[in-house]
């Protein structure tokens, strides 16, 4: 008898030290399996930056031309800059100063970057060959010619070292991103201006500069290579100032009030709720919401920051109100308790000790939330912001594009080889503000921090 | 005066009476020789609001009632046979060219004689409204600041009045978060039983063809608004999406939660949640120049035609983006799972893994499968991926390989550009908003409830 016992439990022993093995390796399996999840998640990371930093950093840097220009006379023909005559009125002035505006836009610059340019190929150029010339350099920059001239008429007759940026496809061509081995008739450039780009690079006329069009300029339709970001970060500047200064008062009092001063009804359960899901609707529906009540109903302008700002309030207001009332719950009662002990009224206790400690987590909490509506994009698109502004706003009531906007209307352009570059630095831009605010927010978490 | 100067205005005036009410309060202390029921500030914040807030009442209403008053008074104005001859719709572009003009805006095509006329007359009744403003504002402010200046005394309850004022702003704001939603649910109804006048909800909810054509291109043709093919799309894309982000999210909050050393947890951790912060039109883009061409790439070396944008490749990037949605979420659940459950797992001899399987996930399911409804809900009402990616081709196929349109693409194509609200061509954003937020609201509610009785469980 005690011998079968024996042998039954040898018999058991056995077959669990059998099974062991194939326990142990399937545990093995299951950790690698998970440690194989966090990789993949961090794989991603990894070549999502590397893919957009390897095709954006190169845009940071633009083909640029440096060479001296001569302000012949002979081309400018135009009296001298109204100077304000002692006794004219102001408005006589600006007619005169408007006049010699207008006289100064009717000049051939054009004709002086040509002949500047011509010098420097050392080429006697026939006249169709032209096209061929105009199409290296970004056409808008007889105006910013015109402009460096009109804010100093003095540099009449000389000859002075200019920047200037190349064409759009001659900074694609000379940096590889269109395949050089292309038949003609397939290539944005031809062939003379690609073997002229080629011959001012190779001299240095060329130079790959830094790009401050991209920080300085605005959106450019006629001249993509000096198409920069200044519109769009002033709108979403605006924008953000709004969200801040409404969607923060605004989220921390309706937390102070459900946390500390609401009676626990069936209200403030409805409330409670009804935040909790507003949270996750999507996006797009806020847009729905400004398109139809504040552009439809109210009449506000479209593409306007205004408008933009309300709607990404909206959208920001629940999360700043639940991380507004995690951090007010995390205070133990003690605090308040002896606060209440020694005489203070209810909101005496809350604004003069529970709130004070809860602002860290409160800063934190709407420093994520502004962050998260900088990079929104969608219901921008339903209240007209993705129309083409070509203007810097001055308020929050004009036309502007936005920072994630204008990344949705640059990788739409038919420019692909040069727009993507281009596009990429706007998002190394949008995602640099981004990850500054997140890191600021950690920040803040970690220094902060109070266990209790 | 302008709006702007009018409040700031009244904001100094109120630091006056702030100023006022305190030096008020001290003399009387010192006159009679008493303690206050308040202390000073209290008394000097409540002569400032009572100074401040009725005219501030004031403003709001006048600004929101002056404007249609004057504009009856104009339409009153106006020859009696010219109003007649005007439907009401051109009575509202008239009124509103008049008050650009007013407004010395310029109009399209300058303006007719009647229009400046009236226009005048509209301008000479604004600066007379707003002089009656500034009036009875002054007026409101000085009274008010003299009423509670002179009604300091030790007996009157400063602090407990400037508090109540202080919680009822408070019980407001958390007004704001109802009056969104009521918002957000009244606009959309209105618009789409704007929409559902010109197609009926059968054709809409059960058609299966989406086309439609602006009204410019055809000559009375509608279009046709079948919503399936819209939501098929959404659907597939979203599945991907979840088959994409459910294994690899679960299993890491499983490593996270069970098996990484601290300091992996402190790096790994934060990385991930980069992913969660990256903006989704960034998401997009990586789907349209990466994602994309190397998907079709790598269909032309097994033989099977991938479309660059298709429902494969925004489904895929969407995964990646709600990553770390599901596995932050699954990971708070399971780490709130109670440690006995797991000890008594080990005491019996478990491995760890065979615990987690059959101890702590099963333990851990109600929460989790509310994670993935949530994560549902994110991946349905996401936009800018599909706008990108998905290739916006309304067709009911179900091929993953092939171009796909989704509910928010089409939102989005519908309502750029012109704004015109009264064709089903733009009306019909609302009716898919509604769609769209229904659904959403449908699948978070269930994932909530689920969560909250999950949480109830081990509480």
């Amino acid at each position: 008898m005690s011998i079968t016992i024996e042998q039954r439990r040898q018999h058991r022993l056995m077959t669990i030290e059998k099974s062991l093995a194939t326990r142990h390796r399937k545990e093995k399996r299951f950790r690698r399996l998970g440690l194989m999840a966090v990789m993949t998640g961090m794989t991603l990371v990894a070549i999502l930056f590397a893919s957009i930093l390897m095709r954006g950093v190169p845009a940071f840097w633009q083909a640029t031309f440096f060479m001296e220009l001569y302000f012949d006379p002979e081309v400018i023909q135009l009296e001298e800059k109204p100077e304000r005559a002692s006794g004219e009125s102001p408005s006589d002035f600006n007619q005169r100063l408007s006049a010699w505006q207008t006289q100064a836009g009717l000049v051939n610059w054009q004709v002086l970057i040509d002949r500047a340019l011509e010098d420097k190929l050392s080429e006697d150029l026939e006249p169709s060959q032209l096209r061929d010339l105009r199409a290296l350099l970004a056409s808008n920059e007889r105006f910013t010619l015109r402009n460096k001239f009109m804010d100093d008429p003095s540099l009449l007759g000389q000859t002075i070292e200019v920047k200037m940026l190349a064409s759009a496809n001659v900074d694609v061509w000379l940096k590889g991103n269109i395949d050089r081995d292309l038949a003609d008739a397939r290539q944005q450039l031809s062939a003379q201006t690609r073997a002229w780009a080629d011959q001012l690079y190779e001299e240095g006329i060329i130079r790959n500069a830094f790009s401050t069009a991209l920080f300085l300029n605005t959106d450019s339709r006629s001249s993509p290579a000096s198409a920069g970001l200044a519109g769009a970060f002033m709108g979403s500047l605006f924008m953000m100032m709004i969200v801040i200064a409404l969607s923060v008062p605004l989220g921390v009092a309706s937390a102070v009030y459900l946390e500390e001063f609401a009676p626990k009804n069936r209200l403030t359960d409805i409330i409670e709720i009804n935040i909790n899901n507003l949270a996750a609707v999507p996006s797009i529906v806020f847009g729905l919401l400004g398109a139809s009540i504040f552009i439809g109903y109210l009449g506000l302008p479209l593409s306007a920051p205004l408008v933009g700002g309300l709607v990404l309030t909206l959208m920001t207001l629940p999360t700043i109100i639940i991380a507004t009332r995690a951090s007010l719950r995390s205070i133990p009662p003690s605090i308040r308790q002896a606060a209440l002990g020694i005489g203070a009224s209810k909101v005496q206790t809350v604004f003069h000790h529970v709130l004070p400690i809860a602002l860290p987590g409160i800063l934190t909490g709407s420093i994520l939330g502004v962050a998260q509506a900088l990079g929104e994009t969608a219901p921008l698109l339903l209240i007209g912001m993705n129309a083409f502004v070509a203007n810097v706003p001055s308020t929050p009531f004009e036309q502007s594009a936005a920072l994630p906007v204008q990344i949705y209307l640059w990788q739409g352009n038919e420019l692909r080889n040069f727009f993507e570059a281009r596009t990429s630095a706007a998002i190394i831009v949008l995602l640099a503000l981004m990850l500054s605010l997140n890191a600021l927010a950690i920040w803040l978490r970690k220094k902060f921090e109070t266990r209790w | 005066m302008t709006n702007l100067a009018l409040i700031a205005t009244l904001l100094m005036i109120m630091a006056l009476a702030y100023h006022m009410g305190l030096t008020r309060s001290r003399a009387v202390a010192a006159e009679h020789d008493v303690r206050m029921h308040s202390r000073p500030g209290y008394y000097g914040a409540l002569v400032a609001l009572w100074c401040g807030l009725p005219a501030l009442a004031l403003f709001l209403l006048w600004s929101f009632l002056a404007p249609q008053l004057i504009e009856m008074l104009v339409t009153h104005q106006l020859p009696a046979d010219m109003v007649a001859g005007m439907s009401d719709r051109e009575l509202v572009t008239f009124l509103r060219r008049v008050t650009a003009l007013a407004n010395e805006r310029s109009v399209s095509g300058g303006g007719t004689s009647e229009e400046l006329a009236a226009a005048a007359h509209m301008a000479r009744l604004q600066t007379f409204e707003n002089l009656s403003l500034v009036a009875l504002m002054a007026v409101f402010a000085v009274t008010g600041l003299v009423v509670a200046r002179r009604n300091i005394s030790p007996q009157w309850r400063a602090r407990n009045q400037v508090e109540r004022v202080i919680t009822i702003a408070l019980a407001a704001s958390s007004g704001v978060a109802i009056f969104t939603t009521v918002g957000i649910v009244l606009s959309m109804l209105g618009e789409t039983l704007k929409f559902f006048t010109f197609i009926s909800p059968a054709e809409f909810f059960l058609g299966t063809t989406w086309n439609p054509r602006f009204s410019t291109s055809g000559t009375d043709a509608q279009g046709e608004f079948g919503l399936l093919p819209l939501l098929w799309g959404t659907m597939m894309v979203s599945a991907i999406a979840l088959l994409v982000a459910i294994p690899v999210g679960l299993m890491t909050a499983i490593y996270m939660a069970e098996y990484a050393p601290p300091w992996l947890r402190n790096v790994a951790k934060p990385i991930i949640e980069i992913l969660a912060g990256i903006p989704t039109i960034v998401y997009g883009f990586f789907a349209l120049i990466v994602i994309g061409p190397f998907l079709s790439n790598v269909g032309d070396l097994i033989g099977i035609n991938i479309r660059t944008t298709s429902a494969l490749t925004a489904g895929l990037v969407m995964g990646i983006m709600i990553i770390p949605f599901v596995s932050s979420l699954s990971d708070d659940i399971i780490t709130q799972v109670p440690k006995s459950l797991r000890d008594g797992a080990l005491g019996l001899g478990a491995t760890k893994s065979e615990t987690i399987r059959q101890v702590v996930l099963p333990a851990a399911l109600p929460g989790i499968v509310g994670a993935f409804l949530l994560a549902a809900s994110r991946a349905i009402g996401e936009t800018m991926i599909v706008v990108l990616a998905a290739g916006n081709n309304p067709v009911l196929h179900a091929n993953p390989f092939e171009a796909v349109s989704t509910i928010t693409v089409t939102i989005v194509n519908q309502l750029t550009g012109d704004m015109d609200f009264a064709s089903p061509q733009s009306l019909v954003a609302f009716a898919l908003g509604l769609t769209l937020f229904v659904i959403t609201l449908g699948l978070n509610v269930i994932a909530l409830i689920v969560v909250r009785k999950y949480r109830q469980q081990y509480e």
